[in-house]
């Protein structure tokens, strides 16, 4: 009896897994095919907006915009404006995070909360003043200016994260090297961070990402065509260079996707399959 | 996690030890000091706007030919309240929040999570690879993607063209459904991390004890996986609510809240408001209302992760 409940549940298990397969897949389907719109089109001579195979493959939408002005530039400032605000965000967040995670306080909890309160903040909504009061203190169209707000933006969510991944690295070899006289900011740099390694990885490539898509902010603070980033000159393939050449709007895609695709992939990896971030934002 | 498990806190005594050492002045300042940058940057650039924005929100602020602004107290919200075309911003932020968050990313994200746990390996891999492609391509090129698809002469009219099924120009017949399907291919791979991990942390006992006892898939979802990751459900629906309410780039890119407006979620109205008709002081009056709904979303997550500070 009991073998029989046990091939019974087998076989209706197995059944179950075909009809999860084919849900998925079939949802899958539905997602690939914008993906693969851009994929193929920016192999095709004639692409347009409809996927399609192409009858031969070409480079020659890659040719066309691998110019300086189309997209060697752009990518280049948006190297330059997420970088730093990149290197900003993960310097203060580590700075601030090893206090709060090493020592208690009576300020840890509002602060913390303050924090979280912060990261749940639609930044979108502040653009507006931030243009206002960018033009009143003349940070308007500067890269300084764009890479501060950056940083500023992503910190919240950067310290929270950097605080749940510091509070998982043992205090106890810190406090040999407090006894033998090295000081928080040298038992930091030397030994909580390097243990941490894949946290401060996850929130350098976590913030990076967040910045190199990120359209609103660079689109409203930087007025000059040539410092804007990829997100906003992106825009050029409409209007301003007459008819849309779709095949090349698609070969620019491709060029200016591909890094965030494979840091995520680099860290997701490292991180087993990329459920720890979604670990990480749930708490 | 890969870092491993929360270590044990140090004892009391290894603690004092170490540091009463310092004096408690220095101490303070040692331990205050590396806060310091974080805290600058956040007041000067997020703490500063939002105050200014509640601010300017309360004047007539234009953008050219003014010399100075002067205070109007709460004009600029019962303008709002009488203008159709925010009302009609407010009506459809509703709509491609509901359509898009609640409803698409949600139990999207969900269904596949759950499916995902009885699928084989390979497709399992292969289909969160492509919903997490979505996710982390950035935000125009995604809606450069979705408006191909949309468009008239693009995939998805070609496929229903292909099974004889009636065309239309879906960016101008239903703009905000366009929008808000572009918002669930978008944002779904979200949804999905957080319930795969929240679904993997139920026992399989539990699960395995309702089906021997002849539960049904559905009746086990219901009463089982459901209750027990309600907490994962209240923070993720807190969390796509509030990315949702701040889209801007992918609607500017496929309709650019058009045609006319029926596609002009507040972050758009407020931009049109603020820059294309140059009354500072009433966009952001617009700003200030979507911060204070922000803020109130912001409030019930902290609730809900009450335990965890």
């Amino acid at each position: 009896m009991a073998l029989l409940t046990g091939t019974g549940l087998r076989s209706r298990r197995a059944g179950r897994r075909l009809a999860a397969d084919a849900g998925l897949l079939f949802v899958a389907a539905a997602f690939v095919l914008p993906l693969a719109w851009v994929v193929l089109s920016s192999l095709d001579a004639h692409a347009d907006l409809r996927v399609r195979v192409p009858d031969g493959l070409t480079l020659d939408n890659f040719d066309a915009v691998l110019k300086p002005d189309i997209t060697f530039t752009p990518l280049l400032n948006s190297l330059v404006l997420c970088g730093g605000g990149t290197a900003l965000t993960v310097v203060c967040a580590a700075l601030a995070a090893y206090p709060l995670s090493r020592f208690r306080s009576r300020l840890n909890r509002p602060f913390l909360l303050t924090i979280l309160f912060a990261t749940c903040l639609p930044i979108t909504a502040i653009m507006v003043p931030v243009y206002a009061l960018f033009v009143r203190v003349n940070l308007i169209d500067t890269v300084q200016g764009t890479v501060f707000f950056f940083a500023a933006s992503q910190l919240p969510f950067a310290i929270w994260l950097m605080k749940n991944f510091m509070d998982g690295v043992p205090k106890e070899l810190e406090e040999a090297a407090w006894t033998d006289g090295a000081s928080s900011l040298q038992s930091l740099v030397r030994i909580v961070l390097p243990l941490m390694g894949p946290g401060v990885a996850v929130v350098t490539v976590f913030s990076f990402v967040m910045m190199w898509g990120n359209f609103f902010v660079p689109f409203m603070l930087l007025l000059t065509p040539d410092q804007m980033p990829a997100s906003v000159s992106i825009n050029d393939f409409f209007g301003n260079r007459g008819t849309v050449v779709y095949g090349q709007l698609a070969a620019f895609s491709v060029i200016y996707s591909t890094p965030v695709i494979l840091l995520y992939v680099l860290v997701a990896r490292r991180l087993g399959g990329g459920f720890a971030l979604g670990g990480a934002v749930k708490g | 996690m890969s870092v491993g498990t929360r270590a044990a806190p140090a004892t009391p005594v290894a603690a004092t030890a170490v540091s009463s050492r310092r004096p408690g002045r220095a101490r303070l300042l040692a331990r205050g000091l590396p806060v310091v940058p974080a805290v600058v940057l956040l007041l000067l650039f997020l703490a500063g706007p939002i105050v200014y924005c509640a601010y300017i929100a309360f004047t007539d602020l234009q953008l050219t030919g003014q010399a100075h602004s002067s205070f109007v107290g709460f004009d600029n919200f019962r303008a709002a309240f009488k203008d159709e075309a925010f009302l009609n911003a407010v009506w459809l932020t509703l709509v491609f929040t509901v359509l898009s968050s609640l409803v698409g990313q949600n139990t999207l994200g969900l269904t596949l999570a759950a499916l995902m746990q009885r699928a084989s390996k390979p497709v399992r891999t292969l289909v969160g690879g492509i919903v997490i492609t979505a996710w982390v391509l950035p935000e125009v090129v995604a809606g450069f993607l979705l408006y191909a698809f949309f468009r008239r002469e693009g995939t998805l009219n070609a496929i229903l063209d292909w099974l004889h099924l009636p065309t239309q120009n879906w960016l101008f017949t239903l703009p905000i459904l366009a929008v808000s399907f572009a918002n669930v291919w978008r944002g779904t791979a979200f949804s999905m991390l957080v319930y795969s991990a929240a679904l993997n942390e139920i026992p399989k006992e539990i699960t395995e004890a309702a089906e021997v006892d002849g539960a049904g898939g559905w009746r086990r979802m219901w009463h089982i996986t459901l209750p027990m990751i309600r907490r994962s459900i209240g923070t993720n629906l807190m969390l796509n609510t509030l990315q949702t309410l701040s889209v801007f780039g992918l609607i500017w890119v496929m309709t650019r809240g058009g045609p006319g407006n029926r596609s002009q979620t507040l972050p758009l109205f407020m931009y049109e408001q603020a820059f294309q008709k140059s009354m500072i002081g009433y966009g952001t009056a617009v700003a200030l209302l979507l911060l204070v709904v922000g803020a109130l979303f912001s409030v019930v997550y902290m609730r809900l992760l009450r335990t965890e500070v």
